[in-house]
């Protein structure tokens, strides 16, 4: 046998093998990636959507508004950190995403697969909140799963959006200013990010309401809003999926020119 | 055919940038043309061979292999490894090899087995071949019964083993190691030096960069010897001993600078070269270790006092000091 005979191998074929090794490690980490993304949203949940409720210092009704937003932000958190976080400990001393850059495929398709593997970690998380919150808030009026199609276009593209931001900051960011990355740009997004208030409220402070536009959330907030509790004012939907297009082109674009700068030398 | 050929290759590291300090006067301005970590190498090595990378740390050889295996781009001239272009077909001559890194970098989210399973499903290989053949590599390598254990209860020796055993997973022609001895204990090297007999017999062609003159001397079938990126001699071990200056060098260390005792070796009989480095004095020798306390007095006569001396028999440590006017370590 002669090296020029081993067979080719399809690049899907490594990007399955690759996202399978992603997946199976995910699941061993359940635990911790659940307490990782949705602890937050939960607590939030819990203070917001119960006691507040409960002590009659917020009406019941604020759950409706509460519920897409909640969900969202358990989606972008577990998507980013599910990027970001191992694109960190890869590129870092161990480097130990050698073995992926290793196999037979152009080195983007390592990155594409890691975004891949961030948005279904953001779906798993956002399906493991919504019960729970469901759960805790007691009935939300207005809750419906009538547009499956616009809450999977939403849950993708925002998934999407939010991992190739990880791959960003994973790859752009030094190990050292991961701290500073969660004070600094993931705190901001979470307040801002209309996540626990509708967009359409920031009328009452219209310089706001232009300033938040530049916030990613804000998008899926809305876009869940749009999905899961129609009848709550929202951003149009095609503003909404136009925006999280655009996002994912800029964080892609950004991500790969990092990725490739940190896999190459 | 060539398992590997080099064209006029040239590798430059952009200059690191200098951050401006407030307040502190500009520093110099770097030079504009960056790093140069290799300069214009032609290298070709036949199918099966095993070759042998011999520099000092910094000559050069992690570059060269880091370009072989497509993790380096080439700033100028052309390589070719296994039938493919390393810039234009990476993924082709990624397919062909198997990368044994410096420092070990398993996967350490997957248990020993796994690292090999997983590695070889990203070569197209079913789970079913890739768990068998896992299982074969790790018995051949000796850890069979770590199959099961987390990378880090692994010692240095058996990680490295993992890491011949995953290069190994998709049955690659061409095999890179990168200094895969150092940091090893003896016992360890000399097992690992079985292993690559046993790679070089199985007909595989074998790259091997390495800072230790008896590994390439034991191992190679030819040698490049490499510094500041540059070839300076490439052959078979022997031939290389043979060209090695039929001297003995013998080198004195003293307090200060010894070019007064270097002016005073260079009157000697049997001494074909003598040089100063600042307190090092380096004698070539035809009488051996014979000239040792001529040098010495040679220097204490400058009121200098001897702090080091050290004797290289003629070898390829002798050639190598010769070529690059530097020790290997």
């Amino acid at each position: 046998m002669t090296a020029a005979s081993l067979p080719p191998v399809a690049p899907s074929r490594v990007f399955t093998a690759i996202l399978l090794r992603d997946l199976t490690v995910a699941r061993r980490e359940l635990p911790y990636f659940l307490v990782r993304t949705a602890l937050q949203p939960i607590l939030f949940v819990v203070v917001f959507g119960f006691l507040l409720p409960k002590m009659g210092m917020i009406p019941h009704g604020y759950v409706t508004t509460m519920l897409p937003g909640v969900v969202a932000l358990s989606l972008t958190l577990s998507a980013i950190q599910s990027v970001a976080l191992p694109m960190m400990q890869d590129f870092g001393f161990t480097k130990e995403i050698e073995d992926r850059l290793l196999s037979p495929v152009p080195i983007y398709l390592v990155a594409v697969e890691k975004v891949a593997s961030g948005v279904l970690q953001g779906i798993v998380s956002a399906l493991f909140v919504l019960p729970v919150a469901r759960l805790i808030m007691g009935p939300i009026p207005g809750l419906s799963f009538g547009n499956a199609p616009l809450l999977l276009a939403v849950t993708i593209l925002g998934g999407a959006a939010f991992s190739a931001m990880g791959l960003y900051l994973g790859t752009g960011i030094a190990p050292q200013q991961i701290g500073l990355m969660f004070s600094v740009i993931l705190a901001p997004m979470i307040m801002f990010g209309c996540t626990y208030y509708p967009w359409a409220g920031l009328s009452h402070v219209p310089v706001m309401k232009w300033l938040v536009l530049i916030n990613p959330l804000v998008y899926v907030s809305e876009g869940m809003r749009a999905a899961l509790t129609p009848t709550q004012p929202h951003m149009p939907i095609a503003l909404i999926l136009v925006a999280l297009v655009i996002l994912i082109a800029l964080f892609m674009w950004l991500g790969l020119k990092a990725f490739d700068k940190r896999a190459m030398s | 055919m060539n398992a590997i050929e080099t064209r006029a290759l040239r590798k430059v590291y952009p200059a690191p940038a200098v951050k401006k300090r407030r307040g502190a006067p500009a520093p110099p301005a770097p030079p504009s043309s960056g790093i140069v970590a290799i300069d214009s190498l032609d290298l070709a090595v036949p199918d099966g061979e095993f070759f042998g990378v011999l520099g000092p740390n910094g000559a050069g050889k992690t570059t060269l292999i880091g370009i072989l295996t497509t993790r380096v781009r080439i700033t100028s001239g052309e390589a070719v490894v296994a039938g493919a272009n390393v810039m234009a077909q990476p993924a082709d001559v990624r397919r062909r090899i198997g990368v044994v890194p410096q420092r070990p970098n398993p996967d350490r989210s997957l248990s020993v087995i796994e690292n090999l399973v997983f590695h070889a499903t990203y070569f197209g290989i079913s789970r079913a071949d890739a768990t068998r053949r896992g299982h074969e590599l790790l018995e051949r390598l000796g850890i069979a019964d770590k199959a099961t254990a987390k990378v880090d209860q692994l010692s240095g020796g058996q990680q490295q083993r993992l890491m011949i055993a995953r290069a190994l997973t998709h049955d690659p022609r061409v095999i890179f190691l990168d200094e895969p001895t150092v940091g090893l204990d003896p016992q360890a090297r000399l097992s690992l030096w079985e292993i690559l007999r046993e790679l070089h017999a199985q007909g595989r062609t074998i790259v091997m960069s390495t800072h230790y003159m008896e590994e390439a001397d034991q191992l190679c079938d030819r040698l490049a010897i490499i510094d500041q990126g540059k070839l300076l001699a490439l052959d078979t071990p022997a031939a290389l001993k043979a060209q090695a200056p039929g001297d003995t060098v013998v080198e004195v260390t003293f307090d200060a600078d010894a070019s007064a005792a270097a002016d005073i070796a260079r009157a000697m009989d049997g001494v074909s070269k003598a040089e100063a480095r600042g307190p090092l004095l380096r004698v070539f020798s035809k009488r051996g270790g014979e000239l040792i306390p001529a040098l010495i007095d040679a220097g204490e006569a400058q009121g200098r006092v001897v702090r080091d001396i050290h004797l290289s028999r003629p070898s390829l440590e002798t050639l190598f000091i010769t070529l690059t006017g530097r020790k290997l370590t």
